[in-house]
């Protein structure tokens, strides 16, 4: 059973992936949740265009999205130069390009899930909790997240997922550096181009396949718990 | 306490026009589904901002469009208990009664959870889910959770019309427990004759967005005229008597009010209790002379005061009991053979009384 053994190169892509990967996803949670709301609530001039911009990256190839991002967040981009002369986040070649390039791959997943389960509210619910003297920020936090909790943990399970596997986008913004944006799937890839590699690739195919499944599995659990709690 | 809407409010196109000011402890909005009960009530209750118009309760302005005040709905402090109970379903009961006490500054904290628990019986519900209860027992937590916010004002939107006959008999005890004991006025939606006139001390009639009348219930009640349909049927009059004596070899008891004596069967209350009574139009008869060799024992004397055609062969006829109305649905054939005109002494013959004894009130 030695051939299952990850080596340490390989550890540090499965924790690599592990950490862009929760990183995009609980970073883009309130962005997400707040655009859903967004969507799901208000009328305003340019909504169908933000519509389409939250899933422009569902339709667009992977390679373009994350072309896109390299001009804008790279070191000589508008938003990339921006960001480092302010705040010190560098995006271009670290870690943390991967999580905003796979984040930015998984957020119309994670904004679609969010929405449908704020509209699937009862909007008289919060109507009632107004009435009882909630004001409309506690109405959100203690009646409308409640109910729609379901659906933002689908969101964030859907982007985890989405994140595990970008690969096009990341390897297109932050290249392919091992121990700085080379992650799982792009480990995988560098194993199938090099002799010898095979067995590389199919103990990291199986990381991927137990994490994904952890994942779902996961998600199941909690949705199960949160709906029988709406439903008792 | 008092409540003073006086509003102009627009929807598509219905128009909304309505103005009164009630102290009463549980004011009825009275009419048919569309004539805007509910709209009035959800400006009140700060759900529908009215285009136009003035909300005053107790001298709090919660809403003068004049003066760019509007009060938001959180802000209020009112309790409002929905037709369809709208209890928050991933909180258990007890989470869901104490909702709105968060909310409620310090000092305004009056209502103890215990008594509300107790009054509304609901203390064995207390751990469960709302989606495990039946529509009655929503319905009594959906009060108590309104009750619990500590309001100025309760306002309900036909709490009962969701429900079946043995329900509704279940909650009216209730809201009767509440208008009497729990000294926050009510504002009460219904389009049901029977509810109104054993739960309202005043009520204002709404007809197509138009305020129809307004005033104590024994008075809007008499007026049949404001009835639509089915429910003209059920009009009548309210009395509000005492009880004065039990008759216990017929088992029957005795009430009295400045209309006169009525016997009904036997209720077990204290003497002195108040009762409220209903004589609806049509189970009144009258009579010229005092009527000798009948089975109906309850007899009225009265004058005349007024008769009113309804239809081409019905007649509503007002007397004047000892200074209380009742109202007689007759035959115009009727009172033509009866010569029967205003000022003239008549019998009203009572066939069948309503009494609301869950709603009586202790001796004074």
């Amino acid at each position: 059973m030695d051939w299952l053994a990850l080596s340490p190169e390989e550890w540090v892509a499965v924790r690599l992936s592990l950490k862009v990967a929760l990183w995009a996803t609980f970073a883009s949670m309130p962005v997400g949740l707040a655009t859903a709301w967004l969507l799901a609530r208000r009328e305003f001039w340019g909504k169908s265009l933000l519509n389409g911009i939250v899933h422009l990256p569902l339709v667009l190839p992977p390679v373009v999205t994350g072309y896109l991002l390299l001009l804008g967040f790279g070191r000589k981009g508008p938003a990339g130069a921006f960001l480092e002369d302010y705040f010190g986040i560098v995006f271009s070649f670290r870690w943390t390009g991967a999580a905003l390039a796979c984040a930015v791959m998984g957020f119309p997943l994670m904004v679609r899930a969010m929405r449908l389960s704020l509209e699937a509210i009862d909007r008289r619910l919060e109507a009632a909790a107004s009435t009882l003297g909630a004001s409309p920020l506690l109405v959100f936090l203690t009646v409308t997240l409640p109910l729609a909790l379901p659906g933002v943990i689908a969101g964030m399970i859907l982007m985890f997922a989405r994140a595990m596997g970008e690969f096009g986008a990341t390897i297109t913004f932050v290249s392919n550096i091992p121990g700085e944006t080379q992650t799982l799937p792009a480990a995988i890839y560098t194993f199938t181009q090099v002799p010898g590699g095979d067995a590389g690739a199919l103990r990291l195919t199986l990381v991927a396949i137990v994490i994904s499944l952890a994942a779902l599995l996961v998600s199941e659990a909690l949705a199960y718990r949160a709906t029988r709690a709406v439903a008792a | 306490m008092t409540l003073l809407v006086d509003i102009r409010h627009r929807l598509g196109e219905f128009a909304l026009d309505a103005a009164f000011e009630s102290a009463g402890r549980l004011t009825a909005l009275f009419g048919p589904s569309g004539s805007g009960k509910t709209s009035l009530i959800n400006i009140v209750g700060g759900l529908i901002r009215p285009r136009e118009g003035r909300v005053v309760t107790d001298g709090r302005i919660l809403v003068d469009t004049a003066a760019g005040v509007h009060v938001p709905a959180h802000r209020r402090r009112v309790g409002y208990v929905f037709q369809d109970a709208r209890l928050f379903p991933h909180l258990s009961v007890r989470s869901n009664l104490n909702y709105g006490r968060r909310f409620a500054p310090r000092a305004d904290r009056r209502a103890d959870f215990g008594a509300v628990v107790e009054m509304l019986d609901i203390g064995h519900l207390l751990a469960r889910g709302p989606g495990s209860l039946s529509g009655g027992e929503k319905q009594r937590v959906a009060i108590g959770r309104a009750l619990l916010a500590d309001p100025h004002l309760i306002l309900m939107d036909e709490p009962l019309a969701s429900l079946d006959e043995a329900r509704k008999a279940e909650i009216m005890p209730y809201i009767e427990r509440l208008r009497d004991e729990a000294k926050v006025p009510i504002v009460y939606v219904s389009h049901s004759v029977a509810e109104v006139a054993r739960l309202a001390t005043d009520i204002a009639v709404l007809e197509h967005g138009r305020l129809a009348a307004f005033g104590p219930t024994a008075g809007i009640l008499a007026r049949l005229d404001l009835l639509s349909g089915d429910e003209a049927a059920e009009g009548g009059t309210v009395l509000e008597m005492e009880l004065r004596q039990q008759d216990r070899a017929f088992a029957m008891s005795i009430l009295r009010s400045p209309a006169g004596e009525i016997r009904i069967p036997r209720i077990g209350l204290p003497l002195g209790s108040r009762v409220r009574v209903r004589l609806r139009a049509r189970d009144v008869m009258i009579a010229t002379e005092r009527p000798q060799g009948i089975s109906a024992l309850n007899i009225l004397s009265g004058t005349v005061e007024s008769l009113a055609a309804v239809s081409d062969n019905t007649v509503d006829v007002r007397l004047d009991c000892g200074g209380e109305p009742v109202v007689a649905r007759i035959t115009r054939l009727s009172t033509e053979r009866l010569k029967l005109a205003a000022g003239q002494p008549v019998f009203a013959i009572v066939k069948t009384v309503s009494v609301d004894t869950a709603g009586a009130a202790p001796p004074l």
